[in-house]
């Protein structure tokens, strides 16, 4: 104790900020930093978990792009991106600008659309999914039979399958997008819209020209955010798919899916470190991507 | 002149989210405008709703239409409650996010406070390094994870389901932003007042930040009661899964109707749904508190 009390208040206070860091430091250091880096170095191996783990250079990466299942796969996860993302993200604008102009029951509205957010992925993915069988059994066909529409099949065919378990992705998340849209319409002054009002512009150019433009900085927020979670997207394709995990014919499976069959159905443990290491450089590029066309328009 | 001085005023989240009072709408646009707006309602809420319903219908009323069951009945939860399973995997499910909640709001505050409000060699580079993991997604990880858990006996334990979302470094940046606005005055007060820096912290810096604290808890809490991939992962015992986990294997087994799985997913999903009912107004500030400054 004599050993603090000698120290200079700035010691001390350096001594308090490293006594308080400790063992966040420890932390990140063990599981967060160590496993980024073991994640890239098995990756360069070949290891099935119980037998040797030996050295295989690029062999992972060179096996990985003349994999026909891997470029399928690749699509499958960017169809997600670029339908996913454009769709929720005009929905959500379109629900928001109309839901911050109305001012009757604003309130219980906005939690009719914002309670998708608070429900678990796995829960609704089974609940979706219960909607999308064929007719006695699925809502949705039933509601087409009575209309005397003939049925859709939705989870069986290569074609539809993709959209259907997108669509409650893009479901879930509508209620975050509008919300933060909302705020970013009431952070725009209001002198901006009597400005335009007094000079008789059109409503259409006053979203055109003032609203879309200063609302920039939140549609940078969202596009980004949301991209990273369709690139990312497993809990519904894992549940909407259980008999045939990212089928019919893999043509609904997505980067997470098969790094999750390889590591632990294959117990091909270098090659799912590989597709990792490819899944947070696609992660990276697009972010980045993203961040640089936005803001530079 | 006006206008560019406008835009410096950053309206505050609380400004952000008035609903303001009630008006009737004035016009046929606006009464148009609303009904829409209604109809899209309803129709997001409809999954829900017809799970719920779905619930607390008999077998031979499933496959209808309706959305009100002729005969209501809470036949399908106890028939899901005496099988036993959900009851462990509800326990688990709250055990996990309770505990992981409290730990990462703690940590995440600690590491933010520090991060904010003191000066010291390397200071800069931790903030840059906890900053950059953000860029590092869960999946790069889960394998390194797993091989981890593997080795010292983690797999198919509490621990090894909690053990990666102890600390967020999403709650330490946000956190590190709202402490910013504890005036230092108070800090060096309360130090002069012979107060040492942990009671300094938690004391007075801890609830001037109330609102954040609240709002990452509710963030963090979510995740993890959500959370799928790690935990099915990690665990093989029936007894250890989580309420997603434990779900999954269940609607995939061979013989299980359709309305005990939507009992299973309303037990999965109504309490998050009663959280958000009790404290509407204090989760949507938090997500624009944490979309703003996030």
């Amino acid at each position: 104790m004599k050993l603090y009390r000698d120290l200079t208040i700035r010691q001390k206070q350096i001594a308090w900020a490293w006594g308080f860091l400790a063992i966040p430091v420890l932390f990140y250091g063990v599981i967060r930093f160590y496993p980024t880096g073991n994640a890239i170095l098995i990756s360069f191996q070949d290891w099935n978990l119980l037998g040797e783990r030996t050295w295989t250079g690029l062999d992972n990466y060179t096996k990985l792009f003349s994999d026909p299942i891997f470029w399928k796969v690749f699509k499958n996860t960017f169809v997600y991106l670029l339908l996913g993302t454009p769709v929720s993200l005009v929905i959500s604008f379109v629900i928001a600008y109309h839901l911050d102009k109305t001012r009757f029951m604003h309130g219980f509205l906005r939690m009719l659309y914002f309670l998708p957010f608070m429900t678990s992925a796995v829960a609704m993915a089974w609940v979706w999914r219960w909607f999308y069988q064929p007719v006695p059994i699925g809502l949705f066909n039933n509601f087409l039979a009575s209309l005397g529409i003939p049925q859709i099949n939705f989870l069986n065919s290569t074609t539809n399958a993709l959209p259907s378990i997108l669509a409650p992705a893009v479901w879930a998340g509508l209620g975050f997008q509008i919300i933060i849209f909302m705020a970013g319409l009431r952070a725009i002054p209001k002198s901006y819209y009597e400005a335009a009002r007094i000079d008789g512009v059109s409503t259409w150019t006053v979203l055109w020209e003032i609203t879309l433009p200063l609302l920039k900085p939140t549609i940078v927020f969202i596009v980004v955010f949301s991209s990273i979670g369709f690139l990312r997207i497993f809990d519904h394709v894992f549940n909407m798919t259980t008999q045939n995990p990212g089928g019919p014919l893999n043509s609904t499976k997505p980067l997470v899916l098969m790094i999750y069959q390889t590591a632990f159905s294959s117990f091909d443990m270098g090659y799912a470190a590989a597709q990792t290491v490819v899944l947070f450089l696609v992660l990276l590029v697009v972010s980045l991507l993203q961040l640089r066309i936005l803001k530079d328009r | 002149m006006a206008v560019t001085e406008d835009i410096k005023i950053k309206p505050s989240s609380e400004e952000l989210l008035k609903t303001g009072p009630s008006r009737a709408p004035r016009n046929m646009g606006q009464i148009i405008r609303f009904l829409l707006l209604f109809a899209g309602g309803i129709l997001m809420v409809m999954p829900i709703a017809f799970m719920i319903s779905t619930s607390l219908k008999w077998p031979h009323e499933v496959y209808n239409l309706n959305f009100i069951p002729d005969e209501p009945t809470i036949e399908n939860y106890t028939y899901v409650l005496e099988d036993g399973r959900f009851y462990w995997w509800f326990l688990n499910s709250l055990i996990i996010a309770v505990i992981t909640t409290i730990c990462s709001v703690i940590f995440d505050s600690l590491v933010g406070y520090t991060l904010c409000k003191f000066r010291f060699p390397g200071r800069y580079i931790i903030f840059i390094a906890i900053l950059s993991t953000l860029m590092i997604p869960t999946e790069m990880l889960v394998i390194p994870w797993y091989l981890m858990s593997q080795q010292f006996g983690w797999l198919d334990t509490y621990w090894g389901i909690m053990f990666p979302g102890l600390m967020t470094a999403f709650g330490t940046f946000l956190m590190k932003q709202f402490f910013e606005t504890v005036p230092d005055d108070f800090i060096e007060a309360a130090r002069i007042d012979g107060l040492n820096e942990l009671q300094i912290w938690w004391t007075v810096a801890m609830p001037l930040v109330r609102p954040a604290l609240a709002a990452l808890a509710i963030f963090v809490f979510l995740g993890n009661w959500t959370a799928f991939i790690w935990p099915l992962i990690v665990t093989n015992s029936v007894e250890m899964y989580t309420l997603p986990v434990g779900l999954s294997s269940f609607g995939d087994e061979a013989d299980v109707a359709w309305e005990l799985i939507m009992t299973g997913a309303a037990i999965s999903t109504i309490p998050t749904l009663v959280v958000f009912l009790i404290f509407q107004r204090f989760i949507i500030r938090g997500v624009v508190m944490a979309g703003l400054k996030g």
